[in-house]
C-alpha cells in the first residue's frame, strides 16, 4: 500500500508551434493511491485534460512529453512504444470522455462495442464476452440489460449513454479510470445519478478515478483529494474538505469565493481580477502573481514549489516559513 | 402625479398570459403517407402565465428541454407563440394592431445570449458591434455615437481603446462584456438573459454576474434570467419560476424557494445539485430522467418520477395554487399531503 498506483513526477508537456514552444504543463507532480478518487479542477486552459491525455498516452501531436516521468505501480509508462502502451491503455488505465455520443460508435450495437473491448483485453470467447457485457450493463444500472444490449447508441438517452461508456471503461477491470468532464454534458438530476454510480463503482471494483472537471460541486461530492491547476501547474493539492473549506493558495481562495452556492448569503461574489495568462505569456515567478492580492518581491522572480500548508500543499511563497 | 400614471408604475412590466408554443416535428409528408404515420407535435411551452415587476430579476430554471429558452424567445418576439400572449408595458407582442407601438417598444428590450463566440459578428470591430443598436434606432450618429460607445465600454469594464479591436482579440468573459455593452447601448429597460454565464469559467462568471447586478442597480434594469444552474439563479434572482417539460411547476420569491421548496420536482432538483457543502455527505438518490416531450405522461408530467404520486396525479393536470407565498402546481401540495 506504500507505493502509489500512479505517480507523476515533474511532468512537462510541450507543443512546438511555428511561433515557438508552448509549455502546456510544467513541473506537475502528484500521486493517486489505489481505489482513490483524485479530483483535478481548474478553469479552461489550465492543463487538466492535457494531464489526463499525457497519462493515457493520447496527447495529440505535436504535443509531447518533454520531461518528467509517469509510473504505474512503479513501471514507467511515459516512454513506452506504441504496442506497449496498447497493453495498458483500455486495460489497466481506461478513459471516460465528456460527450458519450462521440465516445460510442453510432454504427455498432452497444453489445458489439462492449464485447470487442472485452475480447481484446481479456481474450474471452464471444459468448462469454457477451455474458460479461450484460453483467457490466446491469452493474452500471441499465434496466433490462439483456435486451438493451442489442440497441444502438442513439436509442439511449444521454445519461444512459454515459452509463454505457462507464461499462466500456470497466470492461477490462482497469486499475485507473481517467474521467474527463464525465458529467458536464448532463442535466443535474442525471449528473447526480452518474456521480453516485461512479462512487459505487470505485468502491466495489476498487478502481482509482482521476476525475477531471471544472465543477467544484462535483469534486466536493465525489473526490477524496483535489488538485487545483492554474496555467499548467498545480497550485494546490490536498484532501477535498481542506481545499474547499480551508484553501491555502490565493487562487484557490479566490476561486471558492467566486462560486455561487445554495447555502451562503447571495451577496457579491469574490472577484479575481484579470484572466488566466495564455500559454505563451506565463509570467515569471509564480504564474498567479499579477492577479494575486498578496504578491511580494519573491513571487515575481522565483517560482514556488508545492509547500506544506497544514494538511494540503500549496505552490505559494506565503507558506515558505512553515516549510523551513 | 395622477392616479393613472401611479398605477402604471406599479403595474408589472411584463405579463405573459397562457403562453403556449408547439412545434411540428412530423416527418416529411411523403414518408408520413407511406408509413401511415400521423403528424407529431412537440409542446415546448404549455399554458405559461407569469408577471415580471419593474426592477426585479425573474429567473426561469429547469433542465434541458424544459422550455425555458423558448419562453425567452417568445418574450422578446423572436418566436411567435401558438397561443397566448406577452404584453410588455401594456403593449401586446403578437397583436397586429399594436405593431406601431411595438416598434417603439423594441428599443426598450434587449437580449444577452449564452455563447459570446457566436453572438458577435467576427468581421466587425467592437465599435461597430456596440453602436449597431444606437444607429438602428436612430439614437445618435457620428461623434456622438462614438462617444456613447466609449462610455459603454468603460461601463462594462473595458477600455475605450478596445473599440478598434475585433472580437477574436478578446477572451470569453471580455466578449460577454461586449455583448452586454451592445445590449445596453439603446438604453433598454428590460433585458432577457439566456444562460449568460454558462459558457464562462467560474472566476469570469463571478465578474459577469457582479457586473450585471451593478448595472441593474445603476440603470434600474429589469431582467428575465434563464439558467439551468440553481446556484447562479439564487445569486441573481428576486423571484424564481421552476419549469418542467414546458410547464411552470412552482413560482416563489428566491429565499422562499431555496429555503422551503414545495413542489417535489423542485425538492429533487435542489437535492441533486452538487454543492461545495456536499463534502463527504450522502445524498438522496435521484430517479428517472426527463421523458420525451413529444409524448409526455398524462396528468402531472412529473408523476412517473414523483415519490408522492397517486391516482389523481396520473389523470388530472394540477393547476397553480397559492401555497403560503408561493404558487405550486401539485396535487400533493394542494391536498396538504406535504407541507
Amino acid at each position: 500500500m506504500n507505493e502509489p498506483l500512479l505517480s507523476v513526477r515533474n511532468l512537462r508537456v510541450e507543443f512546438p508551434t511555428r511561433r515557438g514552444i508552448l509549455t502546456a504543463l510544467d513541473g506537475v507532480s502528484f500521486d493517486i493511491a489505489a481505489g482513490e478518487i483524485l479530483g483535478v479542477v481548474g478553469e479552461s486552459g489550465a492543463g487538466k485534460s492535457i494531464t489526463g491525455a499525457a497519462i493515457i498516452g493520447l496527447l495529440e501531436p505535436p504535443g509531447r512529453i518533454a520531461g518528467g516521468e509517469i509510473r504505474l505501480k512503479g513501471e514507467r509508462i511515459d516512454n513506452l512504444p506504441a504496442d506497449g502502451l496498447r497493453r495498458i491503455r483500455g486495460k489497466r488505465i481506461s478513459m471516460v470522455f465528456q460527450d458519450p455520443l462521440t465516445a460510442l460508435n453510432p454504427l455498432f450495437r452497444i453489445g458489439e462495442q462492449l464485447s470487442e473491448t472485452i475480447q481484446l483485453h481479456t481474450g474471452m470467447k464471444p459468448a462469454a464476452a457477451r455474458e460479461r457485457a450484460v453483467a457490466l450493463l446491469t452493474d452500471v444500472g441499465i434496466p433490462a440489460a439483456s435486451r438493451r444490449i442489442d440497441a444502438y447508441p442513439h436509442q439511449f438517452s444521454g445519461g444512459m449513454r454515459q452509463r454505457v461508456v462507464l461499462a466500456l471503461a470497466l470492461a477490462a477491470d482497469p486499475e485507473l479510470i481517467i474521467a474527463d468532464e464525465p458529467t458536464t454534458a448532463l442535466d443535474v438530476s442525471v449528473q447526480a445519478q452518474i456521480i453516485g454510480l461512479m462512487k459505487r463503482l470505485c468502491r466495489e471494483h476498487r478502481v482509482a478515478i482521476m476525475l477531471i472537471t471544472h465543477d467544484m460541486g462535483v469534486i466536493a461530492e465525489t473526490a477524496d483529494r483535489v488538485a487545483v491547476m492554474y496555467a499548467g501547474r498545480i497550485a494546490e493539492i490536498g484532501p477535498a474538505r481542506d481545499v474547499i473549506k480551508n484553501a491555502h493558495h490565493p487562487y484557490t481562495q479566490g476561486l471558492m469565493g467566486a462560486i455561487p452556492t445554495l447555502v451562503a448569503a447571495a451577496g457579491r461574489l469574490t472577484q479575481i481580477p484579470g484572466t488566466m495568462p495564455r500559454l505563451d505569456a506565463i509570467p515569471k515567478g509564480c504564474a498567479f502573481n499579477p492577479r494575486c492580492p498578496h504578491t511580494f518581491a519573491r513571487c515575481v522572480v522565483e517560482r514556488p514549489e508545492l509547500l506544506q500548508a497544514e494538511r494540503s500543499r500549496a505552490a505559494c511563497w506565503l507558506h515558505a516559513k512553515a516549510a523551513i | 402625479m395622477s392616479a393613472e400614471t401611479k398605477d402604471l408604475a406599479s403595474a408589472p412590466l411584463v405579463r405573459a398570459d397562457r403562453l403556449t408554443c408547439r412545434f411540428d416535428v412530423s416527418r416529411p409528408w411523403l414518408e408520413r403517407v407511406v408509413a401511415g404515420a400521423p403528424r407529431q407535435t412537440l409542446t415546448a411551452v404549455a399554458d405559461l402565465s407569469f408577471e415580471i415587476a419593474r426592477r426585479e430579476t425573474f429567473a426561469f430554471v429547469g433542465e434541458s428541454g424544459s422550455g425555458k429558452s423558448t419562453v425567452a424567445r417568445m418574450v422578446v418576439g423572436l418566436q411567435q407563440p401558438t397561443s397566448g400572449d406577452v404584453t410588455i408595458d401594456g403593449i401586446s407582442m403578437s397583436d397586429p394592431r399594436s405593431a406601431a407601438a411595438r416598434e417603439k417598444l423594441r428599443q426598450r428590450l434587449q437580449m444577452i445570449f449564452q455563447d459570446p463566440f457566436a453572438s458577435l459578428n467576427p468581421r466587425w470591430r467592437v465599435d461597430r458591434i456596440v453602436a449597431e443598436p444606437i444607429r438602428a434606432f436612430g439614437i445618435a450618429d457620428g461623434a456622438a455615437a462614438e462617444q456613447r460607445v466609449a462610455e459603454l465600454l468603460q461601463l462594462v469594464g473595458l477600455s475605450r481603446t478596445d473599440s478598434r479591436k475585433y472580437p477574436h482579440e478578446f477572451s470569453g468573459g471580455q466578449r460577454q462584456r461586449i455583448a452586454i455593452a451592445r445590449a445596453l447601448s439603446a438604453n433598454p429597460e428590460f433585458i432577457v438573459c439566456d444562460e449568460p454565464t454558462s459558457a464562462l469559467d467560474v472566476s469570469v462568471q463571478a465578474q459577469i454576474l457582479n457586473l450585471m447586478r451593478d448595472l441593474q442597480d445603476r440603470l434600474g434594469l429589469t431582467y428575465l434570467f434563464i439558467s439551468h444552474n440553481l446556484a447562479v439563479v439564487r445569486q441573481m434572482a428576486t423571484r424564481v419560476g421552476v419549469m418542467y417539460l414546458g410547464r411552470l411547476v412552482e413560482v416563489a420569491p428566491r429565499d422562499e424557494l431555496f429555503a422551503r421548496p414545495r413542489h417535489p420536482y423542485t425538492r429533487m432538483l435542489l437535492d441533486a445539485v452538487p454543492d461545495l457543502d456536499m463534502v463527504g455527505r450522502q445524498r438522496k438518490p435521484v430517479v428517472g430522467e426527463i421523458p420525451n416531450p413529444i409524448s409526455p405522461p398524462g396528468g402531472c408530467s412529473f408523476h412517473p418520477r414523483c415519490p408522492l404520486a397517486f391516482d389523481r396525479c396520473r389523470t388530472e393536470l394540477p393547476v397553480m395554487t397559492d401555497s403560503a407565498g408561493a404558487l405550486v402546481a401539485c396535487h400533493a401540495v394542494a391536498d396538504g399531503r406535504i407541507s
